[in-house]
């Protein structure tokens, strides 16, 4: 097949030899959606580090009652910039990135559709992420007082009037989310455009790689609950700067309103961040698996439905604000539905292993893993639906444990598999098998005992965002332990580097398709020549590089 | 498949309805929450001439994107002229209106909850009435340049969404702050 080999000499080899500021301004000044998409995750993971590093401070501070090493005020800053750097720093760079990165090399396309946009979605990401920690240094403002945004990752008014956070850290939160949030717009608006009008020949909807579709409802999703976002944060940029009165409720205006358009955003954000994970794990089960994914029109049903219903959930944040016993109960019936969706996709991967001739490489244990703490997730999602409950447990450590198995033992494991998977693909190399295997059972580990126990801690009482807490609680043997997983989760990650390194130095030749894949950027080279696919693929089923490499059996008769 | 132009331009104005559509329920929520006045019904009337003007501009733009897809390059700047026009026409009209706001009624974004919703919301609105002018403003020039050309027939086509759209919400606007509101 011509597919597979690019004899064209690449931009990369002819700057190869010139020094490093001329290989700088190649990825400064470029369009190219590989070079882009690579920029989003190392940027993504370079804050995943930073925030890792603010959690771990606030866990020994937590470790043992009554200790002093951060001051209130420095924890309040710590908790919300973790949070806001893992939602806005993190997860959505990755996993826009790994969109960036894939869509088209799945769609087997050349480029992004507006590939100078995409390269505004980018800087305008990586500009909002650094003008947020500039705030350590310049959220003094004119007033004197605040350093780094400490008003928590979701902001509640009326906290953030003036009167309240003085000086201009919240400022800061404010306008880094919102140039942010037209970034993350932008590069949405871009992969919808692509996924419907570049597929190539012969790639119909119903042929689409899951990721394909699973990221184009996430696009879906960002173009219509980011802008609420954006126009709430206008909103507080007027109260904060011109006096106006949206959530000043001296005159009249609502904090609760804030809570609405928040959520509304929050809560479908929670899915643009989870369903990226699924699109892997959709990917990687299969090829480790060695079985077509069962029930694909399931899969993406599924998906379209959890798109839909992620938007008439978000009033389940607010319980606690007495809302009345109506909406209450409406929000808790959508948001036990939404379960309904999520549990199709667990049958159908699990369905899919069923049977399957599973091979456990690094990428497959995190695929295993995050099926488990997503259960675990998912169930504590539904127990936090019930109403009388939820006003048991609200704003204690039951919810941070609960979002944490969603975002950390769903998406961070996902993204950690996914980097294994598609590591080879963008470097050519390999990463080590057995780092792997130590880097995913320091994760599990740790992640387990980080944050199971925090379940415990919430039902016996202990709230979150408490910067100490007395000694006569009974919370002090949980904290310890929790902290104590801190140490594994850092070495891990520690491991996950080394191994990084390693690879990139003398990791062993991936070749273009080290996994046995079906999907169409394992078609061509390892890493891909800018321009793809010399020639653009013609596809026949839902598995086109399994037609070509089993030319005797393909799939399409049994689709 | 339809080209990506449209489909980007769908997505942009999707995104876009969902921004303003926070700022209308805002509007609708804080409706006669103001603790002071002014009041809408004491200082606001239709802008009927505006209104007029704004919506015309949406036969005219579409006439000229068909004129240019015929290859009438001519044509096509004349009636994008005429949309520029019109649509100054509009945006003099909440220039004088604002201006009578601020400077007769004492109304500000900061007076009351009235203000603070009232110039949001329209204010959102003209701004996205200045971005349409421009782009409009800008094809007109290309067109008298002889720049411009029916290969962009589509592009010319797409700003004229744009500028549907920015009627579009005009009407829910109006409908929003001068019929219920008042």
């Amino acid at each position: 097949m011509s597919v597979l080999v690019p004899p064209i000499e690449t931009p990369e080899a002819a700057a190869a030899g010139a020094g490093w500021p001329a290989r700088l301004h190649e990825w400064v000044v470029t369009v190219d959606h590989k070079r882009l998409g690579v920029m989003y995750v190392v940027a993504g993971l370079a804050f995943f580090l930073i925030a890792g590093i603010e959690a771990s401070v606030m866990r020994w501070q937590l470790a043992a009652a009554g200790k002093t090493t951060v001051s209130p005020e420095v924890f309040n800053r710590l908790f919300t910039m973790h949070g806001t750097t893992m939602v806005f720093l993190v997860g959505i760079p990755i996993v826009f990135g790994f969109a960036n990165y894939l869509v088209p090399l799945m769609v087997g396309a050349r480029d992004l559709a507006f590939p100078r946009l995409n390269a505004f979605g980018f800087w305008a990401f990586l500009f909002g992420g650094l003008l947020l920690y500039f705030s350590f240094l310049g959220g003094d403002g004119l007033y004197g007082a605040g350093s780094a945004p400490s008003v928590g990752w979701f902001a509640y008014a009326p906290l953030t009037a003036r009167a309240f956070s003085p000086g201009n850290s919240t400022d800061y939160w404010n306008l880094s989310i919102l140039v942010m949030g037209f970034g993350t717009v932008a590069t949405a608006i871009n992969l919808i455009t692509t996924t419907l009008t570049m597929r190539c020949r012969g790639m119909t909807l119903g042929r689409m790689p899951l990721y394909v579709w699973m990221m184009l409802v996430v696009s879906g999703m960002t173009v219509m609950a980011l802008p609420p976002l954006s126009a709430a944060q206008v909103m507080l940029l007027l109260d904060r700067f011109l006096g106006a009165h949206f959530f000043d409720t001296q005159a009249g205006g609502s904090a609760i309103m804030w809570q609405h358009f928040f959520w509304f955003f929050g809560h479908p954000e929670v899915y643009i961040l989870m369903v990226p994970g699924f699109a892997f794990v959709s990917e990687i089960i299969p090829v480790f698996s060695r079985k077509v994914i069962f029930g694909y029109p399931m899969v993406v049903a599924a998906s379209l439905a959890i798109g839909f219903l992620s938007m008439t959930v978000w009033a389940h944040h607010m319980f606690a604000v007495g809302m009345g016993s109506p909406l209450n109960a409406a929000f808790a019936a959508s948001t036990m539905l939404i379960a309904v969706p999520t549990g199709i996709k667990i049958f159908n991967w699990v369905a899919t292993m069923y049977g399957g001739r599973i091979r456990f490489a690094t990428p497959m244990l995190f695929a295993c893993a995050f099926l488990f703490q997503f259960l675990c997730a998912g169930l504590t999602g539904v127990m936090l639906a019930v109403v009388p409950f939820n006003w048991q447990v609200t704003d204690s450590y039951f919810v941070v444990a609960h979002f944490h198995y969603v975002l950390v033992g769903g998406l961070v494991f996902t993204i950690f598999g996914a980097i294994y998977y598609w590591f080879p693909k963008v470097t050519g190399r390999l990463l080590s098998e057995r780092l792997g295997r130590w880097h995913f059972w320091l994760f599990v580990v740790g992640f387990n005992v980080t944050f199971l126990p925090m379940h415990w801690l919430g039902m016996i009482g202990m709230p979150r965002r408490i910067y100490t807490y007395p000694a006569d609680r009974g919370w002090d043997f949980w904290n310890l332990v929790v902290s104590l997983g801190v140490l594994f989760q850092a070495a891990a990650v520690l491991v996950f580097v080394v191994n990084v390194v390693i690879a990139l130095r003398r990791g062993a030749r991936a070749g273009d398709d080290p996994w046995d894949a079906w999907t169409l950027e394992w078609a061509t080279t390892s890493p891909p020549p800018p321009y793809n696919f010399e020639t653009v693929p013609v596809v026949g089923s839902r598995r086109p590089l399994w037609d070509l490499k089993y030319p005797a059996d393909p799939d399409g008769p049994h689709e | 498949m339809s080209s990506r132009g449209r489909v980007g331009m769908v997505c942009l104005i999707v995104a876009e309805a969902s921004l303003f559509a926070v700022f209308v329920v805002a509007y609708l929520f804080y409706l006669g929450k103001s603790l002071t006045g002014p009041f809408p019904s004491d200082v606001l009337s239709v802008p009927v001439l505006g209104t007029v003007c704004l919506l015309s501009s949406s036969v005219t733009v579409a006439v000229g994107a068909r004129a240019l897809a015929r290859g009438g390059v001519g044509r096509c700047g004349a009636w994008l002229l005429v949309t520029v026009l019109l649509g100054a026409v509009f945006l003099a009209g909440t220039a004088a209106e604002w201006s009578r706001l601020i400077m007769r009624e004492g109304l500000t974004v900061s007076t009351n909850l009235f203000g603070t919703t009232y110039y949001a919301l329209v204010g959102l609105h003209a701004s996205h009435v200045v971005v349409g002018l421009v782009m409009l403003a800008l094809i007109t020039v290309f067109a008298w340049s002889r720049a411009l050309r029916p290969v962009h027939a589509e592009r010319v086509e797409l700003v004229s969404w744009y500028w549907h759209f920015v009627d579009g919400v005009w009407v829910v606007v109006l409908t929003v702050v001068y019929v219920i509101g008042r």
